[in-house]
């Protein structure tokens, strides 16, 4: 596939490799390390309550909370969620946004001006408000959070395939393929669809990370998960009452929420960046 | 030549947005707008007809549009007092925040694209490239408890919520504490302590919220800078032997300054919205933002409603004028 070649050829490329293995170590934090440790993110420890951790002596190795369940075993199952809620949101969001963009690429007229007006009206408001105002109508919690941070997804999605889609159907092999007497959705189908792939995946790793950003934010909030599941941005909220007596609470959650965005975010950065290599900006 | 068309569009979306928002909350919107409180029949029957839930749908639509042009957004249900009223009121709280993230934000992260634009492709461009990436993907609301944590906890200098001492009372005049404690009235009573009060209690909040610009601005300055760089009268500057502060200050910066101006006026109001929600709820700042998020706590329809049109507007009137004179500004663009 050609994506496969793609990642080969920018090989040099040092974000790649540093977005990469931080999306590797991701992965396999969440999915391997459960399955070799005995973890559980749930049990409450009543002579073990905010406990530092191994430094100290005893205990989990990275502590334990106020409720006494341990921060390593919340962390992980908190990865392995954000992967979970990542993947959801994205595939939906392009199982939404990327026939949406086909149609106003590749029909035109009317059609991609409507599509293209309803996706600049939900452009307008701030994604995270936009989100916030949609957990508030639907009512708080992980699904209706999921649904609200897959709506302000779409918008991307469309953005991307329509611009590309509309640039394939200018060119020559298209026009072909016309005269040829292909209907436009065959075009469709067979000619600009395989083109839009590349900018699909970059616009996907990018939205793995805006996906999880905005979840975090949402439970953070408390419109989110709801108590106990382990959820970074949960965790967060949970940990500020304690933020003088254990910042570790507050510093390791963020931690792995900063550099899983920062991982999709160099990832996809480095896509586009080989779809454009002048700037890097597309 | 101007998107008027789109703007209207984009403005009746954002009103339609508004006004079924409040409609698809799953329980009965009469008691939605006047809160349970004040349901006993009677006054249930006065809210339907003051609200006028009785007539078509079109025609609320219609008296919602209107009433909003002439901006009355409603009451609150928590404060029972006017939502555009309170939302003036906090309006300046916010401003103040987002002036002064936007200052800083152009003051580090154009700089920043600058050097490394100048520096493309060594390690000092791929150093600052990956420090923007990572103020880009730090979430901001772990960004201020971590600021609280190293600067208010740890050190003990700077304060960790709202915007003056409560030792100081100092008379709410334009809202801007900035302004306020500088005026005769507070200047007489507390000297600048006020002042520098109100100044310290804004560090932390408008770091929060100006990362994430300063790494958009710097990436924008430095694309824009790359390119301009590359253009053939930097060529013709260098071989005339100029000095490289004089090609990269008079010839490269002038030209690279435009798209970041448009980027800037673009983005900015976007990116201080969506942080001012998270900035304000961590440092208890008392502007749009933390109203909004309490708003939704309360199920304080009314004030979201209102929140989501303001914001709305306020988005697509700046856009708008971003664009006309952008166009105005480079004939090339027209």
């Amino acid at each position: 596939m050609r994506i496969f070649t793609t990642l080969k050829l920018s090989n040099g490329s040092v974000s790649l490799k540093l977005g990469s293995s931080c999306v590797i170590v991701l992965v396999v934090l969440s999915f391997l390390v459960p399955l070799l440790f005995d973890l559980d993110p749930y049990r409450i420890s009543d002579n073990l309550r905010a406990s530092i951790g191994l430094w100290n002596g005893s205990g989990p190795l990275l502590g334990t909370d106020d409720l006494g369940r341990d921060v390593l075993a919340r962390l992980v199952f908190g990865a392995r969620n954000s992967v979970g809620i990542g993947l959801a949101v994205v595939l939906v969001s392009m199982s939404v946004g990327i026939p949406l963009g086909l149609f106003a690429g590749v029909y035109g007229g009317w059609i991609d001006t409507s599509i293209m007006r309803v996706t600049g009206i939900l452009m307008t408001l701030p994604t995270i408000l936009l989100a916030i105002v949609i957990v508030s109508v639907l009512g708080a919690g992980l699904l209706t959070a999921m649904c609200a941070a897959t709506i302000v997804a779409i918008p991307g999605f469309i953005r991307v395939v329509r611009s590309i889609s509309a640039l394939e159907m200018k060119r020559q092999y298209v026009q072909a393929a016309r005269t040829g007497g292909d209907s436009k959705l065959q075009i469709l189908w067979s000619e600009v669809l395989p083109n839009c792939w590349v900018p699909i995946v970059a616009q996907a790793t990018l939205g793995f990370g805006d996906a999880i950003l905005h979840i975090a934010a949402l439970d953070f909030l408390g419109l989110g998960a709801k108590p106990p599941m382990a959820e970074w941005g949960a965790m967060l909220a949970d940990a500020r009452p304690f933020i003088e007596s254990n910042p570790n609470l507050i510093v390791l959650p963020g931690l792995c929420l900063a550099t899983t965005i920062f991982g999709f975010t160099l990832l996809g950065d480095a896509l586009q960046r080989w779809l454009n290599p002048r700037t890097g900006v597309h | 030549m101007f998107k008027l068309g789109a703007l209207t569009t984009t403005l009746l979306g954002i009103s339609l947005i508004a006004f079924f928002a409040i409609r698809f909350v799953p329980g009965d919107p009469v008691v939605l707008m006047i809160g349970e409180r004040g349901a006993d029949p009677q006054q249930y029957r006065e809210a339907v007809a003051r609200l006028g839930l009785d007539k078509p749908m079109a025609w609320q639509y219609v008296s919602f549009l209107g009433r909003a042009v002439r901006g009355d957004l409603g009451t609150s249900i928590s404060s029972g007092r006017d939502v555009s009223t309170e939302l003036l009121a906090r309006w300046p709280a916010t401003l103040e925040l987002g002036v002064a993230a936007l200052l800083l934000a152009v003051l580090v992260g154009v700089p920043i694209g600058v050097v490394a634009a100048i520096y493309r492709d060594t390690l000092l461009d791929r150093v600052l490239t990956a420090c923007s990436l990572a103020g880009y993907s730090t979430p901001n609301f772990w960004l201020g408890l971590l600021l609280i944590l190293l600067f208010s906890v740890a050190l003990n200098l700077l304060p960790v919520s709202g915007r003056l001492d409560t030792a100081f009372d100092v008379w709410n005049v334009t809202g801007f504490m900035l302004i306020d404690t500088l005026l005769p009235a507070a200047r007489a009573q507390y000297g600048l302590f006020a002042f520098y009060s109100a100044l310290h209690h804004l560090v932390l909040p408008t770091v929060t919220m100006a990362t994430i610009p300063i790494a958009v601005f710097a990436r924008m300055t430095r694309a824009s800078m790359v390119e301009v760089l590359s253009e053939d009268y930097i060529l013709a500057a260098r071989a005339r032997g100029l000095s490289p502060v004089r090609i990269i200050g008079l010839h490269a910066l002038r030209n690279a300054l435009l798209p970041i101006i448009v980027v800037i006026g673009l983005h900015f109001l976007n990116v201080a919205i969506a942080g001012a929600i998270m900035t304000e709820t961590i440092f208890g700042w008392p502007g749009i933002g933390s109203y909004i998020v309490s708003s939704v706590y309360a199920r304080d329809y009314p004030v979201i409603q209102g929140s989501i049109l303001v914001i709305g507007v306020v988005v697509i009137l700046t856009n708008g004028a971003v664009d006309v004179l952008s166009r105005l500004a480079n004939p090339r663009m027209r």
